[in-house]
C-alpha cells in the first residue's frame, strides 16, 4: 500500500509539472490616459518554473485600424532594447523588474497617434508556451464623466434632503411628545392639541417646534414653582 | 368654491403638463441641420435623420437633474394638496404644497438660465431656441403663480 502511495506521488509529480508548463502573460484589459500625460503599461507572468536569467519580455504596438504591428520594445540577457527608430522612439522607458517577472513600460507624452494596442509576450526557458496578452490604449482630450452621473447625483442629494427634513421633523415632534409625556399626564392632552392645530404664522415644520419648546419651557417654569412651594 | 378648486388645480395640472412636454420632446434649440435638446442631439445629414446621445458635459446633466427635480416636485405638491385637502383644519393655509410647487418653479428656473447661459457650447449660433425651452420658460412663472396662490389660500368648509 505504501509502496503504491510513493510510486503514484513520484508519477503525479512528475505527469503534472510536464502538462502545465503554459506560461500565463497577464497585462490589463483597457487604459485611460489624458493626452500629454505618462502611463504605465504592466506586464507580468505566471510561470510553475524558478524566473530563468534567459527571461524575455517583448512589447508589440499595433495602432488603430492598422492590421501591422510593430515591436517597440526586447528585454533580452539582462538587456533592455528600447524602441529607437518607431513611433515611441525617445518616449518609452523600461521600468519593469524581470527577476520579479515585470517586464512594464512607461509611456510618455501621450498623443491621439498613440491609440492602439500593446501586446506584451514573456518567455521564461524553458516554458515557453503561452499566448500573449494585449491591452487597449484610449488617449482622451479630457477624462469625460459618464452620462447620467451628475444627474442622478443631484436628484439623489435633493431627494435625500428632502426626506431627511422629513425625518428629522417627525423625530423631533416624536421626541418632545415623549418628553412632555413623562413631565405631566395631565397637560399632555391639551399639548396635544394645540400641537395639532394649525394657526397662521410661519410654515407647520418651523411652527411646531418653537410652539413646543415654549410649551416645555413653560411647563418647566410651572414645575419650579410647585418645587419651591 | 368648487370653482376656484377647480381653476387652481387646472393651473397646477397645466404648469405639470409644460413640465412633461418641456423635459421630454426634443426642441430645446432647432436650427436648419437639426434640433438638439436635454437628451440627444438630432441632425438630419445627408444620409437621413439620426440621433447621438447628448454631450457628457458637467452643465447638461444638471440641467436634465433640475428638470426631472421640478417635475418630481410639482407632483409632490399635487399629491399633498390634495392630501392637505381632507385634512387641514379649517382656516389653515396649503403651506406645504405651495413651499413645493414654489420649489418646482425655482428649479425650472435655474435649468433654463443654465440652458441659456451655456448653450453657445452646444448647439451653433445660428441656432434658434425652440418651443421646449420657451415651455420651460412659461411654465417657470405659472408654477411660481400657483404656488404663491397656494400660500395664501385659506381653507374653507
Amino acid at each position: 500500500m505504501l509502496t503504491f502511495l510513493a510510486l503514484a506521488s513520484v508519477v503525479l509529480l512528475g505527469i503534472v509539472p510536464e502538462q502545465s508548463q503554459a506560461i500565463v502573460i497577464y497585462t490589463g484589459w483597457e487604459r485611460h490616459a489624458l493626452v500629454g500625460s505618462d502611463i504605465r503599461l504592466s506586464c507580468s507572468f505566471f510561470s510553475w518554473r524558478w524566473t530563468s536569467e534567459d527571461v524575455t519580455f517583448s512589447w508589440t504596438y499595433r495602432p488603430d485600424g492598422s492590421r501591422d504591428s510593430i515591436s517597440i520594445f526586447h528585454y533580452t540577457g539582462g538587456v533592455a532594447y528600447v524602441d529607437n527608430k518607431g513611433p515611441f522612439r525617445d518616449r518609452l522607458e523600461f521600468v519593469g523588474n524581470p527577476s520579479r517577472r515585470d517586464g512594464s513600460i512607461l509611456l510618455k507624452n501621450l498623443d491621439f497617434s498613440d491609440n492602439g494596442t500593446f501586446t506584451c509576450d514573456a518567455k521564461n526557458p524553458p516554458d515557453i508556451v503561452g499566448r500573449p496578452s494585449s491591452v487597449r490604449l484610449l488617449v482622451f482630450e479630457k477624462v469625460p464623466i459618464q452620462a447620467g452621473v451628475i444627474t442622478g447625483a443631484i436628484i439623489g442629494v435633493v431627494l435625500g434632503l428632502l426626506v431627511l427634513i422629513v425625518v428629522i421633523y417627525y423625530l423631533m415632534r416624536f421626541l418632545v411628545a415623549r418628553r412632555v409625556f413623562s413631565l405631566s399626564v395631565s397637560k399632555h392632552g391639551k399639548k396635544k392639541k394645540e400641537g395639532s392645530q394649525q394657526r397662521q404664522g410661519p410654515a407647520p415644520p418651523a411652527a411646531d417646534p418653537s410652539k413646543v419648546k415654549a410649551a416645555t419651557s413653560e411647563k418647566k417654569k410651572q414645575e419650579s414653582r410647585k418645587e419651591k412651594k | 368654491m368648487l370653482l376656484l378648486l377647480l381653476g387652481i388645480i387646472l393651473l397646477h395640472v397645466a404648469a405639470l403638463v409644460l413640465l412633461f412636454v418641456s423635459t421630454i420632446v426634443s426642441a430645446w434649440t432647432t436650427g436648419d441641420t437639426g434640433t438638439s435638446d436635454l437628451w440627444t442631439n438630432c441632425s438630419t445629414t445627408n444620409g437621413g435623420y439620426h440621433c447621438d446621445p447628448a454631450s457628457t458635459g458637467e452643465w447638461i446633466q444638471a440641467v436634465q437633474a433640475l428638470m426631472i427635480l421640478s417635475i418630481i416636485f410639482s407632483c409632490l405638491s399635487l399629491f399633498l394638496f390634495f392630501c392637505q385637502l381632507f385634512t387641514l383644519q379649517k382656516g389653515g393655509r396649503f403651506f406645504l404644497t405651495g413651499t413645493f410647487q414654489i420649489l418646482a418653479s425655482l428649479f425650472v428656473m435655474s435649468g433654463a438660465i443654465i440652458y441659456t447661459v451655456m448653450s453657445p457650447e452646444w448647439a451653433p449660433d445660428t441656432d434658434s431656441f425652440g418651443y421646449s425651452y420657451i415651455l420651460a420658460w412659461v411654465a417657470f412663472p405659472l408654477a411660481l403663480i400657483s404656488g404663491l396662490i397656494y400660500v395664501i389660500l385659506r381653507k374653507r368648509e
